[in-house]
């Protein structure tokens, strides 16, 4: 069923009592051309992208639990593409130009909301590699305002502009930047996949993946062996315990982020902010509630909610930079669990096992770049060869020494 | 995860007065191959349940432990010194 306001006129009309479901829930079948493991955000646009632009539609997605209930609805729903290397700036543009469309192109309404993302600067040091980051964007073609400190306090005044440890003198704004219901993503992805006649297989464990003569030829599941030509990991948190089912040792640790909503308010913060000094960064969902996080925990975890330190810092850094926020209350807190990278960077490649493609590393900085990763994931798969705009992104760049650690801090994942 | 953490020196001691390095991993020689570098630096097992971690006792004792936790409940098993243990396996 096709959504427009006509279908929503009529069904409202007759009670809504003629909906369907907006995905199927079908018996696996024993083989199919892509398995994708997986059912987030990435795992279901790779799905969506292969039907759509590739047409290799014999394809599953197997989620472990309901799709969509890890991380693609455990973030804080920003959308940018502020990045500084050559190698990132171009993918995450490209994902931003593919949600400027998403919407029309599956039919679904995600929300995209381009309320401008505005990163503070609080030193001449950070003004001047904010500078050098905004004209990397520029010369990508790439908006980016470079905002003077009487700039920012016309848009946000009520910032603590004069903080005696970390004082505001401006911010780079990247005024497309915005947010999107995350949920819906999923659903719109998982929607235009199955309307396309891929199968979207919800509580299907991979326990096992199948060798034969050095190559995947299928993954042992708790729904019974599902073969595959090819098997593609989008496992997010759990990439390293998927890729040692065929013996492949990542370079990733899974880290937990945390972030939080508060109670509804009025209208306060229009667009995103990020505090450049304290891990910290807020926007007003449409229902009221401030949404904002912080950094990593900083240690290995699996465990879907983080500790009681990083809250206290985070509502801390969240006061320094917004007096304000002294009495709101939290309402909910949730942790996700993200593949940290060695470099801070994804992966999206081939493996040295026949037919096993990988998509992971996402950071805590997944969501934004689903759309692009769905769709060069799907290239990937589909045509044999990197997409253009991912092909940085090797696994094996960590070995030939060709890091793209945007942020300069090693192989050490708790500092990304 | 636990508010105390035990320290082999200290006793239990609030977890805020630790650093967390990351997986304790055997540092290689300085002439080991490329390949074993590449290991060290880079790959990591990344384990669901016992995982054993570098933590600095930084606002205490400041000595190196190896601390043994699990990844999924986040419970702190066992915690010893970091050059002690080095020394019994050698």
């Amino acid at each position: 069923m096709r959504y427009s306001v006509f279908s929503l006129l009529w069904n409202g009309l007759r009670g809504n009592r003629d909906w369907t479901p907006a995905w199927r829930q079908p018996e696996p079948k024993p083989h199919y051309d892509v398995v994708i493991v997986g059912g987030g955000g990435h795992g279901l646009a790779t799905a969506y992208y292969l039907a759509k632009e590739f047409g290799i539609a014999n394809v599953a997605v197997l989620e472990k639990n309901y799709i969509g209930s890890g991380n693609v609805g455990r973030n804080t729903t920003i959308i940018r593409s502020n990045y500084l290397l050559p190698a990132n700036n171009p993918f995450y543009e490209l994902s931003m130009k593919l949600w400027e469309g998403l919407e029309q192109d599956f039919n679904f309404n995600a929300m995209v909301s381009q309320r401008g993302v505005l990163n503070l600067y609080h030193s001449d040091a950070q003004r001047d590699a904010f500078t050098r980051r905004g004209n990397a964007m520029r010369l990508h073609g790439v908006d980016a305002e470079l905002l003077d400190r009487e700039a920012v306090r016309r848009m946000v005044p009520f910032l603590d502009f004069d903080n005696a440890r970390f004082p505001i003198k401006g911010g780079l704004l990247q005024r497309r930047g915005g947010t999107v219901r995350h949920d819906a993503v999923a659903w719109g992805y998982a929607r235009g996949a199955d309307s396309r006649g891929i199968d979207i297989i919800q509580g299907c464990e991979v326990t096992g993946i199948r060798r034969e003569n050095g190559r995947v030829t299928g993954v042992e599941t708790s729904r019974g062996f599902i073969g595959c030509g090819k098997l593609a990991l989008a496992a997010a948190g759990n990439s390293s315990e998927v890729a040692r089912m065929a013996d492949l040792k990542l370079p990733l640790e899974s880290h937990v982020l945390q972030a939080f909503v508060s109670e509804g308010l009025k209208p306060f913060i229009d667009g995103v902010v990020t505090f450049g000094a304290g891990h910290f960064y807020v926007s007003q969902s449409d229902k009221g509630g401030l949404v904002f996080g912080g950094d990593i925990d900083g240690y290995n975890s699996y465990a879907q909610r983080g500790n009681l330190a990083t809250v206290e810092h985070v509502a801390e850094a969240g006061k320094a930079m917004i007096p304000a926020l002294s009495r709101v209350r939290v309402l909910r807190a949730w942790g996700g669990i993200m593949d940290m990278s060695m470099d801070g960077s994804p992966i999206i490649d081939r493996t040295h096992i026949d037919n096993l493609y990988l998509n992971a590393g996402w950071c805590y900085g997944g969501f934004k770049a689903t759309p692009a990763s769905g769709f060069c994931f799907a290239h990937l798969l589909a045509r044999g060869t990197p997409h253009e705009k991912a092909a940085a992104f090797r696994l094996d760049r960590f070995r030939r020494g060709h890091l793209l650690d945007e942020k300069g801090q090693g192989a050490q994942p708790n500092l990304h | 995860m636990a508010s105390l953490v035990p320290c082999p020196h200290c006793g239990s001691r609030p977890k805020e007065e630790f650093t967390i390095k990351g997986a304790a991993l055997a540092r290689p020689a300085p002439d080991a191959d490329p390949d074993s570098w590449f290991h060290y630096v880079y790959l990591r097992e990344n384990p669901r349940g016992a995982y054993e971690e570098y933590w600095h006792h930084t606002a205490g004792c400041r000595r190196w432990l190896i601390v043994c936790r699990d990844t999924v409940t986040h419970q702190v098993n066992t915690s010893q010194d970091a050059a002690a243990a080095k020394g019994q396996a050698a």
